[in-house]
């Protein structure tokens, strides 16, 4: 059975691998290129514009979410009549399909009978094309990818804040510290391991957006929210160029790979863990 | 007395702005539901009005019957049930057994392996897609659902469900063991009987996750599936969305029908889901 396991994922592993230094089409034989695959990914000038936007698709997309989701763990988990209300509220969302979210957002976006630019219509704003515009179209898959998930970050985030000791906020009251002060001192601190652990993980599933991107713009308009999984699935699946995408696959592994390694050895700088203490 | 006069106001007005901060992002993520719920309900002509309706003048029921007619809808919908079902169990017994394996049989190597299936947990499966295209096209299994339940039950997320469970089975004290082993049970009673029953919150976070990963699973099936009557429902609905793309009651109707049931069982199980979700400390 394990090995089952193993030849399922590590034998695709060394296939794709070879792959990447091949082209292959779908039909008829493939060659053995070497590197080439990678020479023409450097100078592709889509793949660094897919590179970019991808980034620009985390960086925008990790702080929001993080911030967001500490936010509200931290309104969440006072104890307030009706709280479970608005958990569920926050929850579903991360139940609901990413597909079905995506639709029902691709919808809110519409220009014409999409709620928001009705809405701005009330106040006699004509709204814009929100999905058709170079410029707003990555903005707005970014806000409807952080609503969707950031209920799972904020249930983690609730997790770590009731295991912070009550003993240390009683010593930080005592010591004069202020609702502020015992939040910088003493809960971030303590909860640096889950903010560590959400920050790595949703850096890596925002490098691997997809099923967003392809139900709200399909990459576009003009390419503008083209992103890196996006491509591989374009060139793989949809032009059968199945060498090329390999290649562009084991750039976002390194990717992953890297940021993941880096993440880890920073993570010892900056991780408060009780046995230093 | 004058300060703590003003501490309370200071705490209650801490409180307003709580329930008003908390209210306007439950507001956020409820109301597409509800425009959802709203236009599916719409006649076409009604959906662009201005200023916007939420309760709509007259109720359009045959947008519900509609939706059957333009898309095999219950044909999508009985795939994404029976693949769940088939996947959900399936990662739930080889999950168990494997992690069982795990945290109590030594064998040798146990550790190195338990290290590569972990580092492979770790590839993106959009690099081990590509091979694996080529891998069910030369089983001619491309178009049927065989990938669809194999692949999760043996690829990345059964590996996440070993190593859930792993960390379930290491928990439980060995005194337990060691005396059924002198009464004179074996492993697989030992699994069934009393790790099984012990682990039962492991099992139900596994299900769970299993269950929501999969019902929303949306990238093997474009690639592996292309007849319209063996799509599942994102897929399905999400080339719906291309095909009829303004008709917007219509993929609402749609939409209203792939979601609210999976609403109302979230609505029944929240407290676990949560508990689950916060306790492994994991996302997919």
């Amino acid at each position: 059975m394990v090995l089952g396991f193993t030849l399922l994922l590590l034998f695709p592993m060394g296939l794709a691998l070879y792959m990447s230094f091949t082209d292959w089409p779908l039909l008829g034989d493939h060659k053995f290129i070497g590197l080439d695959n990678y020479q023409h990914i450097l100078s592709d000038s889509l793949f660094w514009k897919v590179l970019t936007n991808t980034v620009y698709f985390t960086v925008g997309l990790v702080p929001l979410n993080i911030i967001l989701a500490l936010l509200l763990a931290l309104l969440l988990s006072k104890n307030l009549r009706g709280i479970g209300l608005f958990r569920t509220a926050i929850f579903v969302p991360v139940m609901t399909s990413l597909i079905v979210w995506s639709i029902v957002w691709k919808y809110m976006f519409a220009t014409d009978s999409g709620l928001i630019n009705q809405l701005l219509m009330v106040f006699n704003i004509k709204g814009p094309a929100w999905l058709y515009d170079t410029d707003l179209a990555m903005p707005a898959v970014i806000v409807t990818s952080v609503l969707k998930n950031v209920g799972l970050n904020m249930v983690l985030f609730i997790a770590a804040l009731q295991q912070v000791p009550r003993s240390l906020y009683e010593a930080a009251t005592l010591d004069g510290a202020g609702k502020t002060k015992s939040f910088f001192n003493v809960t971030l601190p303590m909860i640096t391991p889950t903010v560590f652990l959400t920050v790595v993980m949703t850096v890596i599933g925002s490098l691997k957006v997809f099923g967003q991107i392809f139900v709200m713009t399909q990459g576009g308009p003009s390419n503008s929210t083209k992103v890196l999984v996006y491509y591989i699935w374009e060139k793989a699946f949809k032009l059968f160029q199945l060498g090329y995408a390999s290649s562009l696959a084991f750039v976002l592994f390194f990717v992953v790979l890297v940021l993941t390694l880096v993440q880890w050895q920073l993570r010892k700088r900056w991780v408060f863990n009780e046995s230093d203490a | 007395m004058k300060a703590t006069h003003n501490g309370s106001i200071r705490r209650s007005l801490g409180t307003v702005g709580t329930y008003a901060t908390l209210s306007v992002i439950s507001l956020i993520m409820i109301i597409p539901f509800l425009w959802m719920i709203s236009t599916s309900f719409k006649e076409p002509q009604k959906i662009f009005t201005y200023p916007p309706q939420l309760i709509p003048t007259t109720f359009r029921f045959e947008n519900y019957a509609d939706v059957f007619k333009l898309i095999p809808f219950e044909w999508f919908y009985f795939n994404s049930v029976y693949i769940a079902f088939l996947v959900v169990g399936g990662t739930v017994f080889f999950a168990s057994l494997a992690g069982y394996a795990f945290a109590r049989i030594p064998f040798a190597g146990r550790n190195f392996v338990f290290l590569i299936l972990l580092s492979a947990m770790m590839i993106p499966h959009e690099v081990t897609a590509i091979p694996m295209f080529l891998f069910m096209r030369e089983l001619g299994w491309i178009d049927t659902h065989l990938p669809l339940i194999l692949l999760p039950i043996f690829g990345a997320g059964g590996v996440f469900g070993i190593f859930v469970m792993r960390q379930f089975f290491i928990t439980i004290p060995k005194e337990l063991e060691e005396a059924a082993m002198i009464d004179g049970c074996n492993r697989f009673r030992i699994y069934g009987q009393i790790m099984i029953p012990i682990a039962k919150p492991g099992l139900a976070t596994l299900t769970i996750f299993t269950f929501v990963t999969n019902w929303n699973e949306f990238f093997d099936p474009l690639i592996f599936i292309n007849t319209r009557n063996l799509m599942t429902l994102p897929l399905g609905l999400s080339l719906f969305t291309d095909e009829v793309g303004t008709a917007w009651h219509h993929l609402m109707s749609a939409t209203v029908m792939a979601t609210v049931p999976l609403l109302i069982i979230f609505f029944l199980a929240q407290r676990q889901f949560i508990e689950g979700v916060a306790m492994t400390g994991l996302k997919e």
